[in-house]
This record gives C-alpha cells, sequence and structure tokens, in this order.
C-alpha cells in the first residue's frame, strides 16, 4: 500500500499498534478539511507492528495529549518535503480536557462546566489521576 | 489561605501542632471560649450527617463564634440547580470559614479553587474526611501518648472504608507503625493503597480474615461499618455485612491497654455489651472530635 509524500504536513510515528484511532479521536483530526492518512499495523523493524498518522498540513497538535496516549510516539514537523524538525514527547505532568474522569461519583459529572484534568501521580508507571476524585484514569 | 481537602496535605508538624492545641482546649477550655467571637461559620452539608455537622456547629459555638448553613442539599440552592463554585462564592460573602459534605468526590476541590474563605472538606462522597482522621490520630495520642511504635488493627471495610484509607496515609508517615488488615477477601484494601502507600514507605502489613487470631497484637483495634450506600448489590451488602462483629469474648486474649475506635455510627459491628468495656474509646473519640475541629477552624482563620 503506498502513501505519498507530504509537502508541509505533519507525521506521528512509533503510535503503538492499534493506538492510532484513540490518537485520532483525541486529536481532533476528524474536523479537519485537509488529507488525513491513518495506517494502520505498519511494519516496524523496531516494533513489529505500528501505527502511522500523516497530516497534510502543519496544525498545532497538542503534545500532552500525545504524550498522555505514548510517550514513545515520534513528531515528525515536514517543511517543503523535508524534515524540518523530529520530538519526542515526554509524559506531561497535567492533561486537559483530553479525557474525561469515568468515575460517576466524581463532581466532573454534575459539574459541566468543569475543566476535566488528570495529573501524572506515577511516573514509573504513567499513572494519571483525576485532581479532584483521585480516581485513575482508564 | 489555606483550606483542608485531603489529610495528606498536612504535613506532621501541622499536625502534630493541631493536637497540642486540642489537648489544650481540653485543659483549659475557658482560654478559648472567644478567640471566634464575631466570626462566623458556614456548614453546607449537601448531604445529610447528623454527628459531623453538630461536631463542627459545637466546635464554633465553644469557640464562640456564630454558625449558619444548611443540613440537606434540597434546602439549598444546589435543588435549583446552582453550581458547587457559585454557591461557595456567595456563601463566602456571609461567612469567614466553610465546612462542606457533598456527596460527589472532588466538590470541596472544585470549592477550594474557587473560594475567598477557608474550605474544610467535611466528607465527600467515599473520597476524603479529613477531620474524621484527625479525630483518630487525637483519639490515638490520648490514648496511647504517641502516634509512633503501635500496631494498628483495621477491621470490617477496608475496601470502600474512606477513613480507613486516610487513616492509612496519615499514621503511614510515623516511625514503626505495623498495620494488620483485617476483613473478608471482597472488602480488602485497594491496591493502589497496598502499592503507593504501604509498599512505598516500606511499611509492614498483614491482611488476615481471623480477627481474634490478630487480637493479641494490637494496641489499637480501628473498626469500620460495611455501609450499605456504598454498594452497588444490596445482596453482596447482606451477606458481608455481619462478616465482623466485635463481642466481648473476642477480647479475651487482647492486651489490657488496647484502645478500641470507631468512626460510627454502628450499626452492629460492635456488641452494645463492648461498650462497658474501658478498652472501649468511640464515645471519647466522638468528642475528641469537637476538640480537634476547634484546633482546626484555629488554625485555618489564623487565630492565635
Amino acid at each position: 500500500m503506498i502513501i505519498g509524500k507530504i509537502e508541509n504536513g505533519i507525521v506521528l510515528d512509533h503510535i503503538k499498534a492499534g493506538e492510532g484511532m484513540m490518537l485520532y479521536k483525541i486529536l481532533g483530526l476528524d474536523s479537519l478539511d485537509c488529507q488525513v492518512a491513518l495506517i494502520k499495523n505498519a511494519e516496524s523493524k523496531k516494533m513489529g507492528r505500528k501505527d502511522i498518522i500523516k497530516v497534510d498540513r502543519i496544525i498545532d497538535v497538542d503534545l500532552d495529549a500525545i504524550g498522555y496516549v505514548d510517550p514513545g510516539i515520534t513528531v515528525n514537523i515536514i517543511e517543503n518535503g523535508e524534515l524540518a524538525k523530529r520530538s519526542h514527547i515526554d509524559p506531561p505532568d497535567e492533561i486537559v480536557n483530553v479525557i474525561k474522569c469515568k468515575n460517576p461519583r466524581c463532581i466532573t459529572t454534575t459539574e459541566q462546566e468543569l475543566p476535566h484534568i488528570f495529573r501524572l501521580t506515577d511516573k514509573e508507571n504513567r499513572v494519571y489521576r483525576c485532581i479532584y476524585c483521585e480516581s485513575k484514569a482508564k | 489561605m489555606k483550606h483542608l481537602i485531603d489529610i495528606m496535605e498536612l504535613t506532621t508538624e501541622e499536625i502534630d501542632q493541631m493536637i497540642a492545641v486540642a489537648k489544650d482546649i481540653i485543659k483549659s477550655p475557658e482560654k478559648y471560649q472567644e478567640k471566634c467571637k464575631n466570626k462566623k461559620l458556614a456548614t453546607l452539608f449537601f448531604e445529610p450527617s447528623t454527628r459531623t455537622r453538630l461536631s463542627f456547629e459545637a466546635a464554633m459555638y465553644e469557640l464562640g463564634g456564630n454558625v449558619l448553613g444548611f443540613s440537606e442539599a434540597q434546602s439549598s440552592s444546589a435543588a435549583k440547580g446552582e453550581s458547587v463554585s457559585d454557591t461557595i462564592r456567595t456563601v463566602g460573602a456571609y461567612a469567614d470559614i466553610i465546612a462542606m459534605r457533598h456527596p460527589k468526590e472532588g466538590a470541596p476541590t472544585v470549592a477550594s479553587v474557587k473560594s475567598t474563605v477557608p474550605i474544610i472538606n467535611a466528607g465527600d462522597g467515599g473520597h476524603n474526611h479529613p477531620t474524621q482522621t484527625l479525630t483518630d490520630l487525637l483519639t490515638i495520642s490520648r490514648e496511647k501518648g504517641r502516634l509512633d511504635n503501635m500496631t494498628i488493627g483495621l477491621c470490617g471495610d477496608l475496601k470502600f472504608g474512606r477513613t480507613v484509607h486516610s487513616l492509612i496515609g496519615a499514621m503511614s508517615r510515623y516511625e514503626n507503625v505495623k498495620f494488620i488488615l483485617v476483613s473478608p477477601d471482597e472488602l480488602r484494601i485497594p491496591e493502589y493503597l497496598k502499592h503507593e502507600v504501604l509498599e512505598k514507605n516500606n511499611l509492614e502489613y498483614i491482611e488476615t480474615t481471623d480477627l481474634e487470631g490478630a487480637m493479641p497484637q494490637l494496641d489499637i483495634l480501628y473498626m469500620t461499618r460495611v455501609q450499605k450506600e456504598r454498594f452497588f448489590n444490596e445482596q453482596d451488602y447482606i451477606r458481608l455485612k455481619d462478616s465482623y462483629i466485635l463481642t466481648p469474648d473476642k477480647l479475651d486474649n487482647a492486651k489490657e491497654d488496647l484502645s478500641i475506635l470507631h468512626p460510627l455510627p454502628r450499626v452492629n459491628e460492635i456488641s452494645v455489651a463492648v461498650d462497658n468495656d474501658p478498652r472501649a474509646r468511640y464515645f471519647e473519640q466522638v468528642l475528641n472530635g469537637k476538640f480537634i475541629r476547634m484546633a482546626l477552624i484555629l488554625k485555618l482563620l489564623e487565630v492565635k
């Protein structure tokens, strides 16, 4: 399968196989009107299988959201057909409105205007907890 | 401005200092009779509670202050759909300090962000209840004269019991405290507490289903109620509620200076016959709740 080279845009590489669609949704890529390619189960020497997302425009992506999903993801910025910048993302200390708290007893279920904020409480195991009810992010 | 949302926000020095103030209040109550004159405490109870609300109110009255508030959400503007943030900003215009109980976990955190006066979390669902933990710590300190070097048995609902979780967290910061966790398998303490508190701090603990077997080792026995409202399934509640009932015969092997505590209310997990045993200290614990809340109000209002 061949997906063409992009001139100006973003390539999210080394996404764990199966997590591409989640990232696509979290980053709101469905609302873009440019070309976006989600490649699932691409062959990878390092990972065996991986997902890749290509966006045919340079957009502001939520790096915290990417770092939350998987800090192993590489973000490549392409300008004039060349790699202009490559970034590796650290897991963010805090994520805001990336995911919602699933605890039915959490105050965020009734106070609709509250931002959904999660903090990294265990860096080693990448555990995020809701700042309100301290439930673990799922 | 300081709030009290979670017991772990307080340093052990701050806790020790509040315990010292509470003990001084017990010794010389007259010194404190007018400390909060012209100050108002608002008790915002979005969920019913008898002892916690009355304890706060009694504490403020004994400091010479006044109390206003509501005791159920139906009699507040929350019934009209007002948000916690708006209620708190409004009440902050009338009161100097707020004690709030709310059924939703994290509500006091939301309140503290917007509040112009100190917020005390008087219980948020199954999450935190820091003034109960302060009460427990004052009680243990008064009973034993220390908060370190002891074995604490926690018995009953260790899975949903917020008082147990907070007490383990608070006591884990003192030297040489050993925990014996007595519960049915279904109600053992959550894994995250084991990993993030007990094991992370290299604390000694034992999990067991055998209350009588654990009894001879205990300096403190902290009993808890198997709470109906924490179960989604009534059959599970009925099956487990009588699992651990303390009766006088189970105390045969207990130490002479054991202290039996309970956050109350009890249903039947401590037989009434145990009340006459001098080691039953749960009604003294209730009284300690008022004294430590007095010390807390003084601290948060920065009254010297």
